[in-house]
Order: C-alpha cells, then structure tokens, then sequence
C-alpha cells in the first residue's frame, strides 16, 4: 500500500520534451512508473521518448486514462501549466519546477482551492513522490531504497534521499518531498493524515527545516491526530539568520521559526527528534525492530 | 531581497503613494547640501536594513542645515545591529497628526497574501501586536481578486482607522496593492502610515522585499541589490554561479542539496565542540543535485581562497548523480586545479554515499588524491574534518 501513488497511477509530464522532462521521464520508465505521455501545446502528435505528446492536460487524461502529471516546465511558465492541470481536475499535479515566484504558487494554490481542491498539488520546488517497488512521480532516485512500511515526508531533497537509504533494509511505503518554498501544495500534515490513515504504513519520519512555521503546526496536529510512531529531523540548527526586516514576519506567525523551536514543538507532543540525520534513521531502526 | 528605505519610497512614489521629498547623503557634505537644498526642518536618517533604527538614535531631526551636519556626523558610521551606516536619507520634517500602520505580506501559513492594519502605528506596533491584537487588524487577501479602492477602505476600517483618514489610506492602500503585485513583493510595509496636519495620508517610512525568484521578469531589480555590502567570497560565488554563504568558522563545507547542506553545518558544529578552539563551518556550499567536475572545482576555488578554511568536508549524496560520477568530478576537479596552479593543501574529507558508493570510494582511493581521506558516514566524517581543522591542519 501506499498513499497517493500506486502501481495503478498513470503519469503524463507536463514539459516532457525540455532536457530536465525528458532526462527524468526516462528514469522514471526504467525504474518501473508507468509514464504514458507528455504535454506541450507546440508538439502535439508528436511522439518524445516513444510515448505520445498531447496539446493540453485535458487531453492527454481522455486519451490516456492519466491521473497523475509531473511539472517541468520552465519558472515564467509553471503557474499557467499548473492551473491548466487544475481546469482538467487531474487529482496529482506533482510540480517539480525550482524557481517559482511566490505570487505565482500563491495564485495558483488560490485558484486550486477556488476550484474546489480537485487536484492535489505536490510542491513546487520539489523531488516528487515515490511509492518503491509501485510508481515514481518526480526525480527521486527509484534504487536507493526498497518498499517497506515506513512513510516519509520531507522539506528537503537530498536529506529525503540520505534517509530512504539509511533505512532501505526497512523500505517505504511512500516519500513525499513536498519542498521548501513558502508556498507550497501539500503539507506536512496533509502527508500526516494520509500516512495515519494507510493501512501500508507503520511509522513516519518526518524532515523539517529552518523557516515558516508548518512544522510546528504539524506538531499540534501530531498531538491530535497521529496514533503512529513519528520520528523528525530539522536541519538548520546552526544556520545564519535569515535577513528578515519589518515587523510584519514576526507579527505574523508569532514563533522565531527556528530549528530550535520546531524540535521542542515536536518533542513536546512525543516525537522523537534526531540530531543528526543517522541518528534519525537510528531512531525509526528502533521503533521498527519493536514491532 | 530587502531594500533600503530610501528605494523603498522611490518605488511607492512611482506608483504614486505620497512620500516626504528626501536626498540620499553618503557624507556629512551632502547632508549639508541636501538639507539646504530641502530648506527648513529635516529629518536625518539612517539607511540600514533592518528595524529598530529609531530606538537605536539613528533618526534624528534637525532644525537647519547646520544642524543636518551634525545629526549626519552622529549616524554616519554608526552601527545599527550589526549594520554599519554608510549613508543616510535627509527628508523634509512632515508635520504629523497619526501614525498608523500598514502592510501587504505573504501569510505562509495560510498560503494567502495578508493586509495588517491598525490606527495604533508607529515604533511600538510589535507590542501592541502582542498585549492588544484586537487593535491590529489582519485580513487576507486573494491572489485571484486582490485589492481594489472599495476593498482598501474596508481594510481601513478594519485597521480602526478614523473617519477622515479613510479616503486617503484607502487611496494609498489600493496603490501600495499595485506595487505589492507589479513588482513580486513578499512585503511591503508602511510605518508610519500618518495622517499629516493637513489631512494627507503619507507613507513615512517604507519597508520592501522583494522575491529573488521572479528577477526573470523583474529586469530593474537587479539594480537594488547592494554591492557594497556583499561579502567578496559571497560576490565571487554567485559570478561562478554558485550557492555559496560565508560563515564565520574554519571547516570548508561542499554539498548538494540545500538540506544536506544545512544538516552538514549542524551535524560539523555540533562535532566541533568536542575539539579544542572548537572548529565549526566556514560556508555553506550547495552544488545541487548534479555535482559536476566543473561545479566542484569551481567549489573548491572559492572555498580554498577563505584564508580562515583549514579544513574541508566534501559531504555527498549520490542519488540522480551516482558516487562514481562524484567521485570523478573530485579527480577530475584536483587536476583542473592543479593546472592551473592552485593545487589542493588542505586536507580534504570526503564521505560519499548512496548509489555506487562503494564504485565511487574505489575511484577516490585508486586516484591516491594528496590529503583527502574517505570517512564512510556523516557523523564521522564531520569528528574527522573538525578535528584537522582543530590541529590547525
């Protein structure tokens, strides 16, 4: 099992015949997903990479049958390809795009809820989602780890990638790289909910960093909500202050956003946090071998 | 990126907010001629960029321009948490009624923008946030309709603001929504936002920031940025490309992904203090996920032209780029330098993990590279490059 992405999701690529579409398209066929077209109003009838390309996402799900799309569309260009995914109520947008400016993945997050939250958006600014052993929507290095029992949700990339392998002997059932832009689709609680509410999965690691406040929003929700074993990692304990100014910031969210804080808000509702990302993985090795 | 407050109202003037008329002065001459040029009573200034300037004497009024000269001599130089004054805004006095408080921001939690506005403006606004929030009124703000005149006034009337300021602030709040959008602020920010003796609301500080991000489509940002105030390590790294921040310690660190990177410092800081002098990150160096030959050596070049780098850790996870793509990129990366005369001399820890890590680790160990040592986890690869650095290597 698995959340949001199964060996039955089928994956379209918005901006498959760009370099990055067309590199990440390949990896993800050969680790196994099953990615059946892309998007680009320009090359439509055309094939790229031996699969179909279609006008608009619209399309691509009536002749496909797709469900997922992975952006890789170039920053000037996200917002219009992702509010089209949203038009076409395609239920994963997975937006990869590194870049975006915040007034646009603000327009467009207001525009999803507008439409009545029909397609979730994973990001912008993110690795995607792998399900190993079943799909991969994204650019997660599919062989760094095995299917298991453990769900991951993660601000960051390459600590994502540092954990699933730390703890492959266990496996996953899904990571979700939701990214570490401002604004962003799906949330650490949303990955929450749907990790507690999986029969797959057993325990969650969970990966923060330094700014905003959602991983102390997660806390409250943890409190509340999740009977499974989480364990946490933040990183930026020792990064420099972020040049913030005005009053507005701190009036705002009310906490410091710091690393320091995140830990004592998570550890205050029972989750154990690591210092160091091995000693994270130490951590979920403990809870997974007294089950 | 955070501007001065002096470009901040260039910005509101050009949408049309009013602001006081004000001279930017780099010395105690130019303050002289901008308040003679002024006339009258001025207000001397401090340009830094952070807040508290005022608590911190560095507004100041003066009566004419021989008093200028001197509330300039007092701000010029001064430090302002951490932030030397290198120049000042000389304004005309504006005779005050109010002082309110405005601003646009992004409301990250709620992944809405957000209007806060309160009638109790002025230096103590984050108290009065705190021991009164029913006077500080926050409303949000749609993407998708934004702010129009009747909106602003709604906002205004929120914000507790009285029945003659109305028009005004609902004119500059409608303007300053403009700015906020036009130019991809994430905030912009007025405070005071005054009602003057003769009934005009003005803008009479300005705070902005603006997102790095949308440079692509905003061409004159680029011409805000403070060259004067970028470190050269820092100036040096972004021509080549690099996401680079000096820091204050002695452990080179190269890694990819910002993450991994940020949980590198931690992860040497914390093994640092076991050591004497207590060695801990001299940068954070993030190379992305690709870890090229050329964007390692041009990570090397930096971080080897730190004088205060006695050590470095070579921190890498290889996922889309595999070890031994790594692992040639730190060959081939020793050799670019060495050709052109900048051979590596410090000692150099490297952990490689992920795919073909142990491929990569036997490319690094064959190449016999002079003072690089392969540590195989993160936790003992940041004792090891601490404890260098502590020896003072």
């Amino acid at each position: 099992m698995a959340i949001w992405l199964t060996e039955n999701s089928k994956i379209i690529v918005q901006g498959m015949t760009g370099g990055e579409g067309t590199k990440h398209t390949r990896r993800m066929l050969a680790s196994g997903a099953r990615v059946v077209g892309g998007v680009n109003a320009r090359k439509a009838g055309t094939t790229h990479e031996g699969l179909p390309v279609f006008g608009t996402v619209k399309e691509a799900m009536e002749q496909t049958g797709a469900d997922v799309s992975v952006a890789f569309v170039p920053p000037a260009f996200t917002k219009d390809a992702v509010k089209e995914a949203i038009d076409a109520e395609i239920p994963l947008c997975v937006v990869i795009t590194e870049g975006v400016p915040v007034h646009d993945s603000t327009e467009f997050w207001a525009y999803a809820v507008a439409k009545g939250n029909k397609t979730r958006i994973i990001g912008p600014n993110c690795p995607g989602i792998a399900s190993p052993g079943a799909s991969n929507a994204g650019i997660i290095p599919a062989d760094i780890t095995t299917a298991g029992r453990i769900g991951l949700v993660s601000k960051s990339g390459t600590l994502t990638y540092q954990l699933m392998y730390e703890l492959r002997d266990y496996g996953f059932s899904t990571a979700v790289g939701i990214g570490g832009d401002p604004v962003i689709g799906t949330t650490h609680i949303d990955a929450l909910q749907a990790f507690q509410n999986d029969p797959g999965t057993d325990a969650i690691v969970m990966i923060g960093e330094i700014g905003g406040d959602a991983e102390e929003r997660a806390a409250a929700y943890i409190e509340q909500h999740v009977t499974k074993p989480v364990v946490a990692y933040v990183a930026g304990f020792t990064a420099p202050e972020g040049k913030t100014m005005g009053h507005a910031g701190a009036i705002v969210s009310g906490s410091a956003g710091t690393a320091q804080a995140k830990k004592e808000a998570l550890e205050k509702v029972g989750v154990r946090v690591g210092k160091t990302p091995s000693e994270t993985a130490r951590l979920m090795r403990e809870i997974m071998q007294a089950r | 990126m955070d501007l001065f407050e002096h470009q901040a109202k260039e910005l509101f003037a050009d949408y049309g907010i009013p602001v006081p008329r004000g001279i930017v002065a780099h010395t105690v001459d130019e303050a002289r001629a901008a308040a003679e040029q002024l006339t009258g009573r001025v207000v001397v200034k401090a340009q830094v960029k952070t807040g508290g300037r005022g608590k911190a004497g560095g507004v100041k009024v003066a009566d004419d321009a021989q008093d200028a000269v001197e509330k300039a001599k007092a701000i010029l130089g001064m430090d302002i948490k951490g932030h030397t004054v290198h120049k000042v805004l000389v304004e005309e006095a504006s005779a005050i009624a109010e002082e309110y408080y405005f601003s646009f921001l992004l409301d990250r939690a709620n992944r809405t923008f957000l209007a806060i506005c309160s009638a109790a403006g002025g230096m103590d606004i984050e108290e009065v946030a705190h021991s009164a929030p029913e006077k500080v009124a926050k409303v949000p703000v749609s993407a998708l309709t934004g702010v129009d005149r009747e909106r602003a006034r709604e906002i205004a009337v929120a914000g507790g603001l009285p029945e003659q300021a109305l028009d005004g602030a609902a004119e500059l709040i409608e303007k300053l929504w403009c700015c906020f959008v036009d130019e991809d602020a994430t905030l912009v920010e007025v405070n005071p936002m005054i009602l003057s003796a003769d009934g005009q609301v003005k803008a009479l500080d300005g705070k902005v920031t603006l997102d790095d991000n949308a440079v692509f489509r905003q061409p004159d940002h680029e011409s805000y940025a403070d060259k004067s105030a970028e470190d050269p390590l820092e100036a040096a790294a972004k021509a080549k490309d690099l996401n680079y921040v000096k820091l204050d310690g002695d452990v080179g660190i190269i890694g990819n992904g910002a993450g991994l990177v940020m949980s590198t410092l931690d992860v040497v800081a914390y093994a640092g203090e076991a050591f004497p002098g207590k060695p801990a990150p001299a940068n954070f160096l993030d190379i992305g996920g690709g870890a090229s030959a050329e964007v390692m050596a041009a990570g090397l070049e930096i971080i080897l032209s730190d004088p205060s780098v006695k050590s470095i850790f070579v921190n890498v996870f290889g996922g889309i780029t595999s070890c031994d793509a790594v692992a040639n990129g730190i060959v081939a990366a020793f050799k670019l330098l060495e050709s052109r005369g900048e051979a590596v001399t410090h000692p150099l820890v490297v952990r490689l993990d992920g795919n073909n890590a142990q491929l990569g680790r036997q490319i690094l160990a064959d190449a016999a590279l002079p003072r690089v040592e392969l540590v195989d986890t993160m936790d003992d690869a940041a004792k090891r490059v601490a404890e260098l650095a502590s020896v003072g290597a």
